[in-house]
């Protein structure tokens, strides 16, 4: 008897061992590039959720910090190696790579998955011949963060669209040094992501622009000399010492600690300086545009972590049903049920901001949903230029070039030369790289 | 007075050492301290140095989100696998260097050292097309082959100082008495050169651990070391340095516990042949 129930134990085990084994044999498994951003983290977290709605996908995860990622993804998509099925990737690639062919047409995201309801700004960046390249996982512009509390002490109100001249006054009357409080923390480290995708918008407040309708560069002209030599007076006035190193995070160090009066940077930092967690000042932060010249732009960026198929993958069906899931209403609702409506991702959907659930929790959902809607990536400046982005050129060659130019910005910054030497020192190398590119006419 | 001397510069010495010492440490013990912060203690602007509050959350979250034994094992394979290879290469290319030579035999090491001069990522592409035709991408067979051929100069070179130090009289012996090529190697030649073989297979262990060009451009989901595992902690956008700073820590600590144990080894092999 007991061998026969031993036998027959065997014999379901090895069925049920086969089974599982065809079961997970036929599976697809699809593998996710992505960067270590917050919001991925809570993709990846909540990713069972599309495993168990879609059985026969298996999900493997590339997580990696974003320059590294950047390098990784682009050398795979350029050599047609197939690593990846699904790609983290810019607003700044996807328009560069569409057109080189390298990426899928999203057309397999699925009837429900309302792509009209994608913020124009956005789905514009992302589209080429208005169709889709990539789909947007969160979306960013930048603003004023500044702390409610210092500026009401300084006598100062802040308005909805502040400009210029008052952001600079304000930072002078929040300034100080002996506290350890400064006025205003922007970015200093050199970088095409860094110093230049801030002072690139800026200048674009003031009037300036990269390039003119035939591709030669423009820092000799007087509206980037104004722009640079803000830049530097402000910061040297009311800004914290050893600005030229800071980026991002040093900056969000600063703020959360109660260093810095006023902060520009890109709007996702709102759920950050308001997480009590881990900000000291978390009810004490107010939240505005990015200042302008009353020229009609304002100096806000625009940019979007989006989610791509390089054409590169055999399993472009399977990679779009994620890219569907995880870009989705649903996906919004469910990060909403599981972390909060303030942790959902933020600056893709219309509806979002709709829904009044998240405007109450996100104290800096309005903003953002208006500074993001005050961009036109397609017309980025007040003088026409060529092309396409507003805190970058999208060009394959601006990753070089605008590090470099960063450079000589940071230089400045540091005291190290002057506006008029960076500036000068800027439009020698960016015109011989563009001469070098052919692109002048 | 020539003793009170000595005993001075002995005790300047003995400071300047530990002062260097714990210059060098800092960075590792910083780095340990801030794994058992909270991410607000972390970025915090006046730092403390032990008095905060301890925590573990943050290796909790890192084994929690990382599978981290999956990257070990990667790491222990590619490291040990591509140092052990490439004795195996090494220890014969040595000995013909050091005993045969030939007139062109230092302009070949020269040039295997001259390949080292090179940037990695010049060859990049190269490299990544002939492993995707290969199928090599993201396996472990890939980075052992990769990581054998980036080290191979350096054993060699290792190798064929510590030969050089061997009478050559004693090989000659050896084959006096008959010994072929094969016993000549394994039976004299490398029970002698034991400490130097030792401490090249040991520095190549720890070059292959911390290679973080190859590793991190050749490998996705399935072969990816502990150095693609602390990439994944570091992030522009966001606050993570004491998760960062706990992923650092498990990933050099299998390495530096090696380190400990061996140091006797590394330094009596790189300091072989330094005095005469």
């Amino acid at each position: 008897m007991l061998k026969k129930i031993t036998i027959a134990t065997c014999t379901a085990l090895s069925i049920s061992a086969a089974l599982t084994i065809s079961a997970s044999a036929s599976a697809e498994t699809i593998t996710i590039a992505t960067v270590n951003n917050g919001d991925m983290i809570t993709m990846k977290e909540l990713s069972s959720d599309f495993e168990a709605k879609h059985p026969d996908i298996d999900l493997k995860w590339v997580t990696l910090e974003e320059n590294i990622l950047r390098q990784r993804v682009t050398t795979d998509v350029a050599t047609k190696g197939g690593q990846y099925d699904v790609m983290t990737i810019g607003t700044y690639e996807v328009p560069i790579w569409g057109k080189q062919g390298w990426l899928t047409e999203l057309d397999g995201l699925g009837e429900d998955y309302d792509e009209e309801d994608l913020l124009p700004a956005i789905r514009s960046g992302l589209s080429i011949n208005d169709k889709l390249y990539a789909a947007p996982f969160y979306g960013e512009s930048s603003m004023v963060m500044y702390r409610t509390d210092l500026l009401e002490k300084a006598g100062l109100e802040m308005p909805t669209k502040p400009s210029w001249k008052f952001i600079r006054q304000a930072a002078k009357a929040m300034t100080d040094k002996e506290a350890g409080v400064y006025g205003i923390c922007l970015r200093g480290k050199a970088g095409w992501g860094e110093n230049t995708a801030l002072i690139t918008a800026m200048s674009n407040s003031f009037g300036a622009r990269w390039y003119d309708e035939n591709w030669k560069p423009q820092f000799n002209t007087q509206e980037w000399k104004d722009t640079l030599q803000y830049y530097v007076d402000v910061m040297e006035e009311s800004g914290p010492p050893g600005a030229s190193s800071n980026g991002f995070n040093e900056n969000l160090a600063l703020f959360q600690t109660g260093k810095c009066g006023m902060w520009i940077d890109a709007t996702v930092a709102g759920a950050f300086v308001t997480n009590k967690k881990d900000s000291e000042v978390a009810d004490k932060v107010g939240f505005a545009m990015a200042p302008d010249m009353g020229l009609g732009k304002r100096g806000n960026w625009l940019w979007a972590w989006t989610l791509a198929v390089p054409s590169s993958s055999q399993k472009s069906d399977a990679a779009q049903k994620f890219i569907s899931w995880a870009t989705s209403k649903e996906y919004s609702a469910l990060v909403a049920k599981e972390k909060g409506w303030a942790a959902v991702p933020p600056g893709t959907r219309t509806s979002l901001y709709e829904n009044p659930k998240y405007m109450e929790a996100a104290p800096f959902a309005e903003t953002t949903l208006a500074s993001i809607e005050s961009v036109d990536p397609k017309n980025p400046t007040v003088k026409p230029v060529p092309y396409v982005g507003v805190q970058f050129v999208a060009i394959p060659e601006f990753q070089g070039i605008g590090t470099a130019v960063g450079q000589q910005f940071s230089a400045a910054l540091a005291g190290k030369m002057t506006v008029e030497q960076a500036l000068s020192n800027a439009q020698r190398l960016v015109d011989r790289a563009m001469r070098k590119a052919r692109y002048p006419k | 007075m020539a003793i009170q001397s000595s005993n001075k510069s002995k005790i300047i010495y003995t400071l300047l050492a530990w002062s260097i010492s714990a210059a060098i440490f800092f960075p590792i013990f910083w780095t340990l301290l801030t794994s058992f912060k909270t991410e607000a203690e972390a970025i915090s602007a006046s730092p403390s140095l032990f008095m905060f509050d301890w925590t573990l959350e943050n290796y909790q979250d890192v084994l929690a989100r990382s599978p981290y034994f999956e990257h070990f094992w990667n790491s222990v394979v590619i490291s040990l696998g591509s140092s052990l290879i490439g004795l195996l290469i090494a220890i014969p290319a040595a000995w013909s260097m050091a005993f045969v030579q030939t007139k062109r035999t230092k302009n070949l090491l020269m040039w295997m050292l001259s390949t080292k001069m090179l940037p990695p990522v010049g060859v990049l592409i190269p490299i990544y097309l002939l492993f995707r035709d290969f199928d090599l991408l993201d396996t472990k067979l890939g980075l052992v082959i990769v990581m054998t051929l980036i080290n191979l100069p350096i054993m060699v070179w290792m190798l064929y100082t510590y030969f050089r130090e061997i009478p050559n009289e004693i090989l000659e012996a050896s084959r006096m008495d008959g010994a072929s090529i094969k016993a000549e190697i394994f039976h004299v030649l490398l029970p002698i050169a034991l400490p130097g073989i030792a401490s090249t297979l040991l520095l190549n262990v720890i070059l292959a651990w911390n290679e973080a060009f190859w590793t991190l451009i050749l490998t996705a989901a399935n072969a990816a070391p502990l150095t693609a595992f602390i990439a994944s902690y570091s992030s522009p956008e966001g606050l993570f340095y004491a998760k960062l700073s706990a992923a650092s820590a498990m990933a050099i600590a299998p390495i530096l516990i090696l380190g400990w144990f061996s140091q006797k080894q590394l330094v009596r092999g790189l300091t072989f042949g330094a005095v005469k």
